[in-house]
């Protein structure tokens, strides 16, 4: 799954130390100290780093460091000023204004022109962006998108060279969260130009205008970020250096390399390597990457799933709590309530916190019941083995073996498991070959709404074909409006329907557990964002 | 011997012919596409990128193009690296796994020979039995399991010692290559001590061995001469194929050890249904594996002169 990023605000940093109190403040990074490189080590590549194709999470943690768009993301997530050093924003669109201190790394200042084309350039046909649809609440990015109008006709103009302005195409309360993404990032027409098709392949095709510049790229083996001599906030830059001396997809060779100090920062450990941390005495720290886990039922006609009481049947045997301890089995995993995850932000307070949604508690003999009148609705004596489709990690299988002997011990249904390869299953998901599809979804942007639209009628991420017309209403009213409230209360209630219809049944919110060594300090862990990000990270001196 | 040779490698080429043409449909056959992500695209952009991509074109049509570029040399754009050619992945990366692959087989062939002789000279004593437990454990513990525990292995070495004794992973230098070469030639080496004991075995009361010894040479005169001679042979028949599959199967070590070798785009490929990878690196491995087989073939009948490869030719 992409955790495709951004955020506005939440504390997702507020950290856990699990064995040990966490780290002690003691001495922040002096200056003049040798050695400020930070090591880290890669699963995968970044597959290249033009932002306007990017996808991927290794991608935006790059670009996330070497480029920098109007805004970027502070420590809590929150969102402070990037290029732009200040901005005005209403209902009709925003202005943003520009330091003019903002440089690329070849020392050319970066003006609103280097906006304008990468917007335009997202939202063109002929650039096949992945992610243009990310652009769509400014005006007429959709309809550029789908080869209707030119791409100058985007709602975005700037009347000097220090001056941004956006018009919307319908008020967007999130807009400003979305300038810190790395789609949104500027990027310079001439230097673009003079690349062509070879723009972002190698560390030498690219220009900065973040803290680092990329200043090594050995494909499949390592790559280097130096610091931006040229980034007009380069004081408050710790570390000179960040070294990614290895990649690999291997968890257990990253730990190797954890334990062999060639890395400062694990950022990732499953459930195995839980142990050996704890046997190793690591002092591990976690937090809720944004992901929300769930059971996704198909909707189509002749599915036995498209039944409200069989879905109930299933939602009432389950006990969340047990299946998180039992099956995720990562320390400050939640149990998942709704579909909006409970670290997102409401208007004022956390989402969750305005808009409370009970757990449901499990109640066996309620199921029983609801399973008889589930096949008698459908007319049938017993109720065919439901297709259960899951990728190919330890935890799916895991977690498909749990579901098959609970729902035969309880409800005597069968589980049919099939069992894809991740392409294989976004396949059968789109086509719908499945009867229970356990998905996730990671947030594109900050706010709810990266998550309430999922189960729209017109949202292609909808792969069970859950259709509400009241929910659909209710989702564009939210979507109408830049106030806060309304939004956040139109919202909830779709959320509610949704789930007491049993569109999805929540599994859990993901949470990672990561260690670093104690020479580091600051790094910074994202839910939307470049994540890890190591911007406001240092290195201890330590005493000789 | 010229008329073989181009013989064989026109059979090899229609071979390599039909590779492409099986993994090009099996690859259209198997569900899903290069281009969908995690996220469902709206129609529009999913239109875009296959415009952009040709994957609009009727699937003969596609074929077609392919074929003519491969002929041309030219494998194509990556999907999931979008600005890098299939040609820029194997140039840059399989010389590492190259690299990799003739170290584990040196180490592979020579332990092989040495420990399969050892293995035959004490027949049925204690370092036949030693080593023989050893093949055992080698040609039955997959290799993944033996780079998770070479590697931990250097790990607590390091660790314990204080020092950098070998890198625990990376690429560069012959320290980096030690560890990886030896797990990935360990399989190898212990089916070659296998075959390297039968067939020293095979010829140990031949004729041509009982007239040496009739004639008063020395046991090691003997052993080099006559038996070992003799007796190489087969090791060397699937020293090629061996070649071939250690360069193209190091994938579990390249990713424990995080090298950037070819095998890890393979596989990385095949998940990611990335078309023009995977085409180009099956015709790459393909006619890899062809070349080296009619390589051996041709070497083998110079080493042994009782095969003549152009007589057979003729057949």
């Amino acid at each position: 799954m992409k955790n495709s990023t951004l955020v506005i605000f939440m504390q997702l940093t507020a950290t856990v130390a699990l064995t040990t109190p966490g780290l002690t403040s003691s001495a922040l990074a002096a200056t003049g100290s040798a050695n400020k490189t930070l090591s880290y080590a890669l699963s995968t590549e970044p597959p290249q780093l033009n932002s306007l194709k990017s996808t991927d999470t290794e991608s935006f943690f790059i670009l996330g460091h070497t480029m920098e768009g109007l805004t970027r993301y502070g420590k809590s997530g929150e969102i402070v000023p990037g290029v732009a050093e200040k901005w005005t924003m209403n209902d009709q669109g925003a202005t943003f204004t520009l330091r003019k201190n903002a440089k690329w790394s070849d020392g050319k200042p970066v003006t609103a022109k280097d906006f304008l084309f990468s917007w335009r350039a997202l939202v063109n046909p002929k650039t096949a962006s992945e992610y243009a649809f990310i652009m769509y609440p400014v005006k007429n990015a959709e309809a550029i998108n789908k080869g209707k109008l030119d791409p100058k006709e985007l709602g975005v103009s700037a009347p000097d060279d220090y001056t941004v302005k956006v018009v919307f195409e319908k008020p967007c309360g999130y807009f400003l969260g979305l300038t810190a993404f790395g789609s949104f990032m500027p990027i310079r027409e001439d230097f673009y130009n003079s690349k062509k098709d070879r723009y972002a392949a190698d560390a030498g095709d690219l220009v900065y205008n973040g803290p680092f510049m990329l200043t090594k790229w050995t494909h499949g083996a390592s790559l280097a970020l130096d610091k931006n001599p040229n980034y007009w906030n380069k004081d408050r830059i710790a570390l000179d250096r960040i070294d990614i001396p290895y990649i690999t997809p291997d968890n257990n060779a990253r730990f190797n390399f954890f334990k062999d100090n060639k890395v400062d920062l694990l950022e990732t450990l499953n459930k195995d390597d839980l142990q050996k941390a704890q046997a190793e005495r690591l002092k591990m720290k976690n937090f809720a990457d944004g992901t929300l886990l769930f059971l996704e039922f198909n909707f189509r006609d002749k599915r036995p799933t498209a039944n409200k009481n069989l879905r109930k049947a299933i939602a009432s045997v389950f006990n969340a709590d047990e299946y998180v301890n039992r099956v995720v089995g990562i320390p400050g995993t939640k149990a998942g309530l709704g579909l909006i995850p409970q670290w997102l932000r409401g208007s004022k307070d956390l989402f969750r916190k305005e808009h409370p949604m009970a757990a449901r508690k499990a109640n066996v003999a309620e199921g029983k019941k609801l399973i008889e009148l589930a096949k008698k609705e459908m007319g049938v004596t017993s109720i065919p083995p439901l297709v259960w489709l899951t990728g190919d990690t330890p935890l799916s299988a895991k977690e498909a073996e749990y579901f098959q002997s609970l729902l035969k011990t309880t409800l005597g249904l069968e589980l049919k498991i099939d069992k894809q390869i991740f392409k294989q299953r976004l396949a059968k998901m789109s086509a719908g070959d499945f009867d229970i599809v356990a998905a996730g979804w990671g947030p594109d942007y900050s706010d709810p709404m990266t998550f309430a639209e999922l189960m729209t009628s017109w949202n292609e991420n909808n792969r069970g074909q859950y259709k509400n017309a009241a929910y659909d209403k209710l989702i564009r009213s939210a979507q109408a409006t830049a106030h806060a409230t309304t939004r956040m209360t139109a919202m909830a209630d779709a959320e509610k329907l949704a789930i007491d219809d049993f569109a999805i049944l929540p599994l859990f919110e993901r949470t990672k557990v990561y260690v670093h060594h104690d020479r580091v300090e600051g790094i910074v862990r994202h839910a939307v964002g470049p994540d890890p990000d190591f911007t406001m990270a240092s290195i201890k001196t330590t005493k000789q | 011997m010229l008329k073989y040779t181009l013989h064989r490698l026109l059979t090899g080429l229609i071979t390599v012919f039909f590779i492409a043409t099986i993994t090009f449909a099996a690859m259209h056959l198997v569900p899903g596409d290069p281009i969908s992500g995690a996220k469902a695209m709206s129609p529009e952009i999913r239109a875009n990128l296959e415009r952009k991509y040709g994957l609009d074109q009727p699937v003969l049509h596609q074929y077609k193009v392919y074929l003519t570029n491969i002929v041309k040399g030219d494998f194509g754009i990556s999907y999931t690296q979008q600005n890098r050619s299939v040609n820029d992945i194997i140039r840059d990366h399989f010389p590492v796994s190259a690299t990799l692959g003739v170290l584990a087989i040196l180490i592979a062939a020579f332990g092989g020979v040495i420990f399969g002789s050892l293995t035959a000279l004490f027949r049925n004593k204690a370092p036949d039995h030693l080593i023989m437990f050893l093949v055992i454990l080698g040609i039955s513990v997959p290799s993944f399991v033996f780079a998770a525990l070479g590697q931990y292995g250097v790990t607590e070495l390091n660790r314990f010692t204080g020092k950098d004794i070998l890198p625990v992973g990376g690429w560069g230098t012959l320290s980096h290559m030690l560890l990886p070469s030896l797990v990935l030639g360990l399989g190898t080496m212990a089916f070659l001590v296998r075959l390297m004991r039968s067939s020293i075995l095979e010829v140990m009361n031949l004729d041509y061995v009982r007239t040496a010894k009739a004639k008063g040479l020395s046991p090691m005169r003997i052993f080099l001469g006559h038996k070992l001679r003799n007796a190489v042979l087969p090791v060397i028949t699937v020293l090629g194929p061996a070649i071939a599959a250690i360069t193209t199967g190091g994938f579990v070590v390249e990713s424990v050890f995080a090298i950037p070798g070819l095998g890890r785009y393979f596989v990385q490929a095949v998940q990611q249904l990335d078309y023009t990878v995977i085409m180009g690196l099956t015709v790459f491995y393909g006619s890899f594996l062809v070349f080296m087989v009619i390589a051996v073939d041709i070497i083998y009948g110079l080493i042994d002169p009782r095969i003549s490869v152009a007589k057979r030719s003729a057949v």
